[in-house]
């Protein structure tokens, strides 16, 4: 699934804000859970820093835990967007991997 | 006298209702009768028709589900060719895009149910591939992307002659009482349908065939309606039958035909 996006958004104007709404595809592996047929640990794998960009502007960094779940969905309320703005979100773990997507606000 | 027209009353009514229409008609009316405020076609929501704040967080999750990375999944699954060059598509009707309605059926030749599983494990036993296990994210990604494109479409089970002992064991199977806990799929689905069970609503058996694969909640991925039937028997503590086996396939034809008329929306998302 190399080529495929892991990040897909949504936007939708409300009337006093505009809702930016994300789905991450990743693992979020906590360490702790175990292979069901070897019994082994599987190993850490869950993204650190999670970042929300506003033209170009970082409106909200969020730095996280293997205590998220799996998939994760996140929303943010921006107050003034105008069609055509630009928003970025991107994604960094800890082991390297990183994602980003752009969305233009409609 | 009035005993005598009671209990012929109640044996008129009982060789009305023991034709599939009849069953199909009292279900409607027995439903109708116990939540008038209902509409039909809000039978395909489930157990959200019944309670309006899980209905709003469920359009909620709707908005954005969580099944989409499935759904694309699915479709690329669909999409890729054979080793032979033939695709999923060549082996169904209309290039398999909105025809999952008309599952399950009963085939004249074969003589037996053709669910939306094991067609598609027919393709590729067709193709000279191995069959998918039933459970698998495979095919149930293969089926999400499938009934994705028959939302909205009314499911159409069709009952020909021959299929009438098929149904009425799938009918027998439904009000059967199995298990340590002696229930049957009646005993929450009909007679107690709509109330809680704990802190869940039983939902109706009307509408039960119209939102798979489902996502649920608890799973957290796609799940077949035969993943439910088994999770339903092993909850009563009863036999738990294979996914696709003959008896699970003829529960879903008599559920099917039951919920003739209701928009397909699955995937779906649950509890």
């Amino acid at each position: 699934m190399a080529n495929r996006s892991t990040i897909k958004i949504r936007s939708k104007h409300f009337p006093d804000y505009t809702l930016v709404r994300t789905l991450i595809a990743h693992t979020m592996e906590t360490g702790r859970n175990k292979n069901q047929d070897t019994k082994a640990l599987i190993p850490a794998h869950f993204i650190q820093t999670l970042s929300f960009k506003h033209n170009d502007k970082v409106m909200s960094e969020c730095h996280m835990g293997f205590g998220i779940s799996k998939n994760p969905y996140f929303s943010f309320k921006i107050k003034q967007a105008n069609p055509g703005d630009k928003i970025t979100i991107s994604w960094k773990d800890n082991l390297g991997f990183s994602d980003s997507k752009d969305h233009i606000i409609q | 006298m009035k005993f005598l027209i009671l209990s012929l009353l109640a044996l008129s009514s009982f060789t009305v209702h023991s034709t599939p229409e009849g069953d199909s008609q009292a279900l409607r009316d027995f439903y109708q009768q116990q939540f008038p405020s209902i509409a039909f076609s809000e039978y395909a929501d489930g157990v959200y028709a019944f309670d309006a704040d899980s209905k709003a967080a469920w359009l909620a999750i709707n908005e954005f589900p969580p099944y989409e990375f499935s759904l694309e999944i699915g479709k690329t699954l669909f999409n890729r060719p054979f080793s032979n060059k033939a695709q999923y598509a060549d082996c169904f009707p209309n290039k398999g895009i909105a025809i999952a309605q008309l599952y399950p059926y009963w085939d004249e030749t074969k003589q037996s149910i053709i669910t939306l599983a094991s067609a598609i494990n027919d393709c590729r036993l067709k193709n000279k591939l191995p069959a998918l296990a039933y459970e698998s994210d495979e095919i149930t990604y293969l089926m999400a992307y499938m009934a994705d494109t028959s939302r909205g479409l009314l499911i159409n089970t069709r009952l020909p002659e021959s299929a009438l002992s098929a149904y009425e064991r799938g009918k027998a199977y439904f009000y059967q009482r199995r298990g340590q806990l002696n229930f049957s799929c009646a005993s929450c689905h009909i007679d107690n349908a709509g109330k809680f069970i704990r802190s869940e609503i039983l939902s109706p058996a009307l509408g039960h065939t119209t939102h798979w694969p489902a996502y649920r909640l608890k799973t957290g991925k796609l799940g077949s309606l035969h993943t439910r039937f088994k999770v339903c028997n092993r909850l009563i503590r009863a036999k738990v039958h294979k996914a696709q086996s003959t008896e699970l396939r003829e529960l879903e034809f008599f559920l099917s035909y039951l919920s003739n008329g209701l928009p397909m929306n699955g995937p779906s998302i649950r509890k």
